[in-house]
């Protein structure tokens, strides 16, 4: 395997990723979002395109820059650390990388407007309250020649504001099966198909999806029916490693606040970053953040070389990741003090992004349990 | 130095006939106990023909110090050639032909910043293993604040005189030569009054007692010097300035304490380990501390695996070694705790079901001690690192 070190275009593309997020999507904009009712600003989103980063897992004869998954986790992680909102995750690494697979004209020309940024993606896979996505009890029921989809899907990311969607219902079989699913690809206006913006802390797009009847044709089977989780299986792992990149740069942008915070701030007549019980701290929490950038950068590597086998790399990415970003907020809140409590200062926008993805596609607990079980116990 | 693919793949074909022929195969494949260490020494006895037989071939070749030069009785090997050796090494299952702190520290520290006289007397017997070596460092009251060292050298004119006290000194009850740090300027500040000396453990003056430790007997020992004479030639780099190599040592030290955190349970892993305890995953506590460790511990081995890719890009790791020891060693201490819980009562006895489990979790307490505490180690992150300010 090749190192886990980045390769030169690798750190071209985070600096220039860094130096992008910083001007253009700061934490200010985040709030701006927030203070506007909306999950991501447009306008950004079509620079994102411009730059070709919604084009990172397209294909070169798509129109993409086909730059593989560790790329791809390098700039979720530089979003990550201004906490720059887009439909990056769903749209150009699950939906790419999901459809990448898929040998029809239409998975072809979808490739072309996810390059182009005309495309905007939604996973709609859980319907309880953990991510499960076996769990799934949406009907698709045959319908002439096609299906019938009724159910309702929660916490489905961008999917307040996607214009395409993903959907995971079943063909066959219970709940808790993993056999008789499919993979829809329908166009989110479809009758029949409403969509509730969900409040959440983060200020980020997540709606509940409701179907009710809505109708799908053959032509929107993604992959084989019931064969869903196959179809989805890379995309999901690439979106989980991706969430674990963004984390850790969320992990990043926390820790940089705060040691910058202690460097600053005076109490006792003295600098509080000269207390050891806060350089112990701070000092144990960069551990942390070093540790998990090693199982992050190992997920891209591990997806990019034999993505067949990527389970354990992924689960193990995004464990250390839920648990890092963790540390890494609550340590900042509490050593801002008071003012880290106030809705003007930026780092509890930091907790709360924290909060919403560590649960997105796997908790902690979910992705620890995938490492055991790959590990034998 | 660009060395092709092709020039390469023959150097590991090569490497890989050689050991096969010089390594006997009763070695091979044998668990890595205490007794398949040659550690060499004046006073060594091999404990099977076999590892002689192992250790002479392997010095012939110069292969117990593959990356020092041919004229100091290394192999001269690059990067590159010895990352082969060691996989072929693994490969075939063959045990390392010596081991001893004069490989691991000694060397690199003459071949740093001794001169060539002290190179060409003192590196070919390390290779050959000849002489062993120990590390006199610690003191009474230089544990954490290692550069407080009281041991002192006075100038005689022609010789030094050496007296003082060191403690956890390994294997000096066993060792040939010690090398250590001694202060030969009291009047300067701390760290500028130190100087690096060798010393011969047969000088009249110089002995040793064991130290019993919690976990039973163990290599530390205490070392005396009472008026020990020591000719000047065995001062290594510039008079008072025995801590520039002090903190090279250390550096080098605590990434191998960090990184020996890794591959115990005698090879097995800890799903291995804990799926051979009946019943013990069943307990909703230990599966999720077990899991947590388990992450933490595959995320660290990827640690140790990209410093060491950059340390090969020859991009230093410098202060993060730190990090590498904090990391590691208190990683390990969590993962004994996890094995003595999981192994219940079985785990009680010096030994038992599980061989030695009690004491090498005991031993493991020293693991966030020894080559400078987990608090020194924050300390360092904190200011060198993160760049914390003092005040």
């Amino acid at each position: 395997m090749t190192t886990l070190l980045e390769t030169e275009d690798e750190t071209m593309l985070r600096d220039a990723a860094r130096g992008f997020v910083t001007d253009a999507a700061p934490v200010a904009k985040l709030r701006e979002n927030r203070d506007k009712s909306r999950g991501f600003d447009p306008a950004l989103w079509r620079e994102m395109a411009q730059m070709g980063w919604t084009g990172v897992l397209v294909p070169d004869a798509r129109g993409g820059a086909d730059m593989g998954h560790r790329a791809a986790g390098i700039l979720a992680e530089e979003m990550g650390r201004t906490l720059a909102a887009s439909p990056f995750l769903s749209t150009a690494v699950i939906a790419a990388t999901t459809l990448r697979d898929v040998a029809t004209d239409r998975a072809r020309d979808a490739l072309g407007r996810i390059a182009s940024g005309d495309a905007i993606y939604a996973l709609a896979v859980d319907e309880g309250r953990k991510h499960a996505p076996e769990r799934s009890a949406m009907q698709a029921e045959r319908a002439g020649n096609g299906f019938r989809l009724s159910g309702a899907k929660t916490f489905v990311a961008d999917g307040g504001s996607a214009n395409r969607v993903l959907v995971l219902a079943r063909t066959g079989g219970a709940p808790g099966e993993a056999e008789g699913l499919t993979l829809f690809d329908i166009d989110a206006g479809r009758a029949g198909l409403s969509r509730d913006r969900l409040d959440t802390v983060d200020s980020r797009d997540h709606a509940r999806l409701s179907f009710d009847g809505v109708e799908a044709t053959g032509d929107d089977v993604v992959g084989d029916v019931d064969n869903g989780l196959a179809a989805l299986q890379t995309g999901l792992r690439a979106g989980q490693a991706a969430i674990a990149a963004e984390l850790l740069g969320v992990a990043g942008g926390a820790y940089g606040m705060t040691v910058g915070y202690l460097k600053e701030r005076k109490q006792f007549d003295r600098t509080i970053g000269s207390f050891q019980a806060l350089q112990h701290r701070a000092a144990h929490l960069w551990a942390e953040i070093e540790v998990t950038a090693s199982a992050i950068a190992n997920a891209g590597r591990v997806l990019d070389e034999t993505p067949q086998d990527a389970q354990l790399a992924v689960s193990l990415a995004k464990a250390r990741a839920a648990m890092t970003v963790d540390l890494a907020v609550r340590e900042g809140v509490q050593m801002h003090g008071g003012i880290g409590m106030t809705d003007d200062y930026d780092i509890g926008f930091y907790m709360k992004r924290a909060r919403v993805g560590a649960e997105w596609l796997g908790d902690y607990g979910y992705h620890a349990a995938q490492v055991a079980a790959a590990r034998g116990f | 130095m660009a060395e092709t693919d092709a020039a390469l793949d023959a150097f590991r074909k090569d490497i890989a006939d050689w050991i096969e022929a010089a390594c006997p195969a009763s070695l091979r494949g044998r668990p890595m106990t205490e007794d398949m260490i040659v550690w060499g020494g004046r006073r060594w006895e091999f404990k099977d023909p076999a590892q002689k037989a192992w250790l002479d071939a392997a010095t012939e070749r110069g292969m117990t110090a593959p990356r020092w030069p041919v004229e100091y009785g290394g192999a001269g090997l690059s990067r590159a050639q010895e990352k082969i050796y060691r996989e072929e090494m693994a490969r075939l299952q063959a045990p390392p032909p010596l081991e001893s702190f004069g490989l691991w520290m000694l060397g690199p520290a003459l071949l740093a910043f001794g001169n060539e006289e002290q190179k060409k007397r003192h590196l070919p017997p390390i290779t050959r293993g000849e002489i062993r070596w120990c590390q006199g460092y610690s003191e009474p009251g230089a544990g954490s604040d290692l550069a407080n060292v009281q041991t002192r050298a006075e100038d005689m004119g022609d010789h030094y005189l050496v007296n003082g006290q060191k403690i956890w000194t390994s294997y000096a009850d066993k060792a040939d030569w010690i090398f250590a740090l001694v202060r030969t300027d009291r009047d300067a500040p701390k760290h500028q009054g130190i100087s690096f000396l060798l010393m011969d453990m047969e000088t009249p003056g110089i002995t040793t007692r064991p130290i019993r430790l919690i976990s039973g007997k163990s290599p530390f020992c205490e070392t005396f010097f009472d008026n020990v004479k020591v000719p000047k030639e065995n001062l290594v780099g510039e008079l008072n300035r025995g801590w520039d190599i002090a903190k090279y040592l250390l550096t080098h030290e605590r990434e191998m304490i960090g990184g020996g955190a890794r591959g115990l349970l005698g090879g097995r892993s800890l799903g291995q380990f804990l799926g051979g305890l009946d019943g013990a995953m069943d307990d909703p506590v230990t599966r999720a501390e077990a899991m947590e460790v388990e992450v933490n511990s595959l995320a660290f081995a990827m640690t140790m695996e990209r410093y060491k890719d950059q340390a090969e890009a020859g991009q230093g790791v410098g202060n993060a070694s730190a990090m590498l020891k904090y990391y590691g060693t208190e990683l390990n201490k969590r993962r004994y705790e996890l094995l003595m819980s999981a192994a219940g009562s079985e785990a009680l006895e010096w030994q038992g079901p599980h061989g030695g489990l009690a004491p090498e979790w005991l031993r493991t307490k020293a693991n966030s001690i020894e080559g400078g505490t987990s608090e020194v180690m924050l300390d360092i992150i904190a200011k060198r690192v993160l760049e914390l300010p003092s005040r």
